[in-house]
């Protein structure tokens, strides 16, 4: 599961929906991988409004990658820094979780991922 | 200047919305002058020839696109109009390769009729090789003749075109992704003629975000990947997405097209309790937050051969053991959560509300859903305030239909603030699948009332 992915994902309890500890997932034992993608300028700037930059922030301290600056970069900046383009290409389409964990910060309920795929599936007393 | 489609002569109504769609796309002012669901030939009003070969280079219903020279209900109507309005453009011809082709839709000419019909434009001084395989240029007169035309014995066609040919569509696509040839594939997996239209419809382009609630094999990303897009998706059945966890995977069919790039991520979830963020809908929202696709497509369940399920117990009073066996037991890996029948137009509002919620200004969500042919049994098209529909396409079985619908996310502003208030909370009540699901109660009911 790329960190894009992640991304756009939080808690699947609809109680835990209202609260801001549910977004984003917190990864445990996480198991990384990286893929070789061609980058994708026209992707990235498309993606850069719809990312929530404090989360990735916090998702790429929590797997290990340097801290990412407080503000995200804008579509002028991805354009003229390759550096900047490559890094956020790298982060976001190139790292994977293939095996380990999705935690919510407000449940603690447990999300498992095999082989890159998550789920999401709720037991009863929680849908 | 005016410009002849060549349809192919199928899934009939989908072709102007799928043409309509690749105007979007590409930006293009496109104004339909003639056009009929019985006839393969349309007339459009374009900007420009290269306009003309955009519009049509990724469409899979239009074979081709033609600069129109002259139309008319007879032979000497298509040379009256050639003659009036392009002898500017001859000259320009005059010296390069080419060659003339006849289109008789629904009729038939002997060889030597071929021969009288084409000499008959000698007049257009074209001196230069006359060249079967890759002219120059092609000119083609088109035919349009009655259906049964050569039984019935019938001598004239209905209608007369001539143009230059400009460019082709991708015919070639569905053949390409075609399921027979893909590794892997189930009984749900859309053909992909239907999945490519889909992805036409629902404007998948590069560096556009698709997602697809409902994944099953990944008929829809993978469309939606050919065409430059990064796709998610998720199914509430895991199995659906790994396959074999060999060769036979979604992924895998990414693999066998060299469409690896296009593939953002799949996990397992229910669209009714979904993981993706999403925030509520709001009139005075600020137009952004929470949105993420630029599309989503789908071929929801129709709960025909298995009653539509979503999580949850379905009587909770009647089996008490259920939940307090899951909160023990859901840690286990191999749990498999509990789930329960579904009403089928709940699920479909479900998808609206859901695209409403993460669908960016004017993007789009296509489904598929299936309908009765009787109009009594009919379903009607469901609607949502943030949502316009954008085209309703049928492809006609023998005692149902289904329909693929296309709607654009209406921005914030411009939706009814009454509308969304007055919005019924429609409850949809039934436990058994057939009183959820009206389509599947008049599938076993062979839709006889
Ligand atoms: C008609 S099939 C779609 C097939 C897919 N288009 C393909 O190319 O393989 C419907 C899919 O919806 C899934 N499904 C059923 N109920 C669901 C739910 N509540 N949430 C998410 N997916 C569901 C089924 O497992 C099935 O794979
Ligand atoms: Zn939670």
């Amino acid at each position: 599961m790329k960190v894009l992915t992640l991304n756009f994902l939080t808690c699947a309890v609809k109680t835990c929906k209202s609260s801001s500890d549910s977004f984003p997932l917190h990864p445990k034992d996480a198991e990384l991988a990286s893929d070789d993608v061609e980058v994708n300028p026209q992707l990235l700037v498309n993606l850069l409004p719809r990312i929530d930059w404090n989360a990735l922030r916090t998702t790429s301290t929590e797997l290990g990658f340097p801290q990412l600056p407080e503000q995200p970069p804008t579509a002028e900046e991805l354009g003229a820094d390759e550096k900047v383009l490559k890094d956020l290409h790298s982060l976001l389409i190139e790292t994977q979780i293939m095996e380990g964990k999705l935690v919510c910060g407000h449940c603690g309920h447990e999300y498992a991922i095999r082989e890159g795929i998550a789920n999401f599936l709720l037991p009863s007393h929680l849908v | 200047m005016d410009y002849l489609i060549r349809f192919s002569q199928s899934h009939e109504t989908f072709r102007l919305p799928e043409i309509q769609a690749l105007a979007v796309i590409e930006g293009i002012d496109l104004k339909v002058i003639s056009y009929s669901l019985e006839s393969p030939f349309c007339i459009v009003h374009l900007p420009s020839a290269t306009a003309a070969r955009r519009l049509i280079q990724r469409s899979i219903l239009a074979m081709s696109v033609h600069e129109l020279w002259g139309a008319g209900a007879d032979l000497a109507a298509v040379h009256a109009a050639v003659c009036a309005t392009t002898p500017h453009l001859w000259a320009d011809y005059a010296t390069c390769s080419f060659k003339f082709t006849l289109d008789s839709y629904q009729g038939s000419r002997s060889a030597a009729d071929k021969i009288r019909l084409i000499n008959a434009f000698s007049y257009l001084g074209f001196a230069g090789p006359i060249q079967m395989r890759n002219p120059d240029e092609e000119f083609v007169l088109f035919e349009d003749w009655p259906l049964n035309s050569t039984p019935l014995g019938i001598a004239d066609p209905t209608y007369c075109y001539f143009g230059r040919f400009l460019g082709a569509g991708a015919r070639d696509l569905p053949k390409r992704l075609d399921l027979k040839k893909r590794r892997y594939i189930s009984t749900t997996s859309m053909d992909a003629e239907l999945a490519l239209v889909t992805a036409n419809l629902a404007l998948a382009a590069p560096g556009k975000i698709v997602y697809d609630p409902f994944v099953g094999t990944g008929s829809f990303p993978i469309a939606c990947a050919q065409f430059g897009a990064v796709t998610f998706g998720s199914d509430i059945d895991g199995r659906s997405i790994r396959g074999d966890e060999k060769k036979k995977t979604l992924r895998g069919n990414f693999e066998q097209y060299g469409l690896l790039a296009g593939l953002g991520g799949m996990f397992t979830a229910d669209l009714t309790n979904s993981p993706i963020r999403r925030a509520p809908l709001r009139h005075d929202g600020d137009g952004a937050t929470g949105r993420i696709f630029d599309a989503i497509v789908c071929d929801p369940p129709y709960g025909v051969r298995e009653g539509l399920r979503v999580l949850g117990v379905r009587d909770p009073e009647k089996s008490p053991w259920i939940i307090p066996k899951g909160k023990e037991m859901y840690k286990d890996p191999d749990f498999v959560p509990p789930r329960k029948p579904y009403s089928f137009l709940a699920m479909l509002d479900d998808i609206l509300h859901f695209a409403a919620q993460t669908l960016v200004d004017n993007g789009r969500v296509s489904f598929w859903m299936p309908t009765a042919n009787d109009e009594e049994q009919e379903i009607p098209v469901p609607a949502h305030p943030y949502l316009e529909t954008v085209s309703v396409c049928t492809q006609v079985f023998n005692k149902w239909s289904r329909r693929l619908i296309t709607y654009r996310r209406i921005p914030d502003n411009e939706v009814d603030p009454e509308a969304m208030k007055s919005r019924e909370e429609t409850i949809y009540v039934g436990k058994s699948a057939d009183e959820l699901n009206p389509f599947r109660k008049a599938y076993f009911n062979k839709f006889e009332n």
